[in-house]
């Protein structure tokens, strides 16, 4: 789903360390997709496009998946692309899981917050340009999933095999010895698993 | 390999129209065998069981949503119009996903064999040249995996389990398979699909999921049923009753007030 708009300024965290250029960014939002621990600086960009970029992913910070508080969107890999057009600020988000219930809460938190840095109209769009994996999760977030007591997702995707379930390791004692008790758990995203070792069941971000 | 079709507006009008009318039999599928899930919350066997029907309701929901949101941009009304505001012979799903839930044995079953052919067609729509598509497809193939996983453990299990667990699921397997063939009903769209590179035919479709089903049934010591015919109509709006009786429930809120707000 192609954006185009005759003025477009797209952003990702970090994207000037990579000299990619802002036409490149346009054609395609994977390009430009990098760690989310760095707020963005374009010296090709006017200062107050800077400024506001700045806290525009300051406020995404502050905006997180209401059933699992602790990890906000920019941590989750959910922001594709955010955009200063002519006629506002357009913020991709990229759905974890399609079905997520949580999704509409999220993009009316990510559009309040987002206009509560600046005057301009904020359209939030849903996109699967890149597709989110689980793979989109920094390593800030997985601690943070792990302290919440959710397993992080593990291995790579694949796209041919099935996923493993077994023996994904325990968030609380970092035992391998688990069983898996069930696919599904109290919300699609997550399975249910059973640590031999320290005796809890605990929940587990499934691999997508 | 067939040129890439970056967005719906480069494609020509014959080969537009074929994209609605595949558009249409995924999102109707899903959204009715999502809707058939549900019927399982609060009435699940035990309670893991319960719990998966209704999250596999939730993905085949969000799924048929984000089929009609493209749908949508092809010009079609919005999703909830789609979902609630049409006819039974409007929809295009296949008799598989409007049969009623049954037994918990046909339920699973039935699951099996529909998520075993979703995964040939997301497989397939993966690769295809249409990149919205092939975009949506592959996100939805991650999602889909664990249906089959679970669907899959179900049919070993129960195959197996006891003389009378064994016999409900092949009794099962010989009323649901004819209507599993039906998923696979060719259509007029199925060569500018193909030629296009959008997706593959559904004959060619139907052997994969053939041979994927296949050892799975075995090992569940099922027999396939010898020489079964496909049970065609869905995909040209012709449905069982239990459809109507399904969207009957389903669009009962909906249709006391369409331009209510939510």
């Amino acid at each position: 789903m192609p954006h185009q708009s005759k003025r477009t300024k797209q952003s990702e965290p970090g994207a000037q360390a990579t000299g990619h250029s802002a036409d490149k960014c346009r054609m395609s939002n994977i390009e430009c997709r990098l760690p989310d621990s760095i707020l963005p600086f374009d010296n090709r960009q006017s200062t107050i496009d800077n400024s506001l970029l700045s806290a525009i992913w300051q406020a995404l910070g502050s905006v997180t998946d209401p059933e699992i508080p602790v990890v906000n969107v920019i941590e989750m890999g959910m922001i594709a692309g955010v955009r200063i057009e002519a006629d506002g600020v357009v913020i991709d988000v990229t759905p974890t899981f399609v079905g997520c219930p949580a999704l509409d809460v999220i993009r009316e938190n990510i559009r309040a917050a987002v206009s509560a840095v600046t005057p301009a109209h904020v359209t939030v769009n849903v996109v699967f340009d890149p597709p989110w994996t689980s793979e989109r999760i920094s390593e800030t977030g997985r601690k943070k999933l792990k302290a919440f007591g959710l397993a992080p997702p593990t291995g790579q995707r694949s796209v041919g095999a099935m996923p493993t379930l077994e023996r994904t390791p325990c968030p609380y004692c970092d035992s391998e010895d688990t069983d898996l008790e069930s696919i599904f758990g109290p919300t699609l995203c997550r399975s249910i698993h059973y640590c031999r070792s320290c005796l809890q069941s605990f929940e587990h971000f499934k691999t997508v | 390999m067939s040129r890439t079709i970056d967005n719906f507006e480069s494609l020509t009008a014959v080969v537009k129209q074929a994209v609605v009318s595949l558009l249409y039999r995924l999102a109707d599928d899903e959204l009715i065998i999502g809707h058939r899930n549900s019927e399982w919350t609060g009435h699940g066997p035990i309670l893991e069981a319960d719990i998966a029907f209704s999250s596999m309701a939730q993905d085949e929901m969000g799924h048929a949503q984000a089929y009609y949101q493209l749908l949508h941009q092809l010009g079609e009304p919005d999703p909830d119009t789609l979902a609630f505001g049409r006819k039974p012979r409007e929809f295009r799903c296949a008799s598989l996903v409007c049969l009623p839930k049954g037994d918990w044995g046909f339920s699973v079953l039935r699951q099996f064999l529909y998520d075993a052919s979703e995964t040939v067609r997301l497989t397939a729509l993966g690769d295809s040249s249409l990149v919205p598509l092939a975009q949506l497809a592959d996100k939805l193939h991650g999602e889909e995996k664990y249906h089959l996983m679970h669907g899959r453990s179900w049919v070993l299990r129960l195959g197996h389990a006891t003389d009378d667990s064994h016999q409900k699921m092949q009794s099962a397997l010989d009323y649901a398979y004819p209507h599993a063939l039906g998923l696979f009903e060719p259509t007029e769209c199925d060569e500018p699909l193909a030629q296009a590179g959008i997706s593959p035919r559904e004959e060619e479709l139907k052997r994969q999921w053939e041979s994927a089903v296949a050892p799975v049934l075995a090992d569940a010591g099922l027999t396939v049923p010898e020489g079964a015919k496909p049970l065609y109509g869905g995909r040209v709006g012709r449905h069982p009753d239990a459809l109507k009786e399904l969207l009957d429930g389903m669009q009962l809120v909906y249709n006391i007030d369409p331009t209510a707000k939510w």
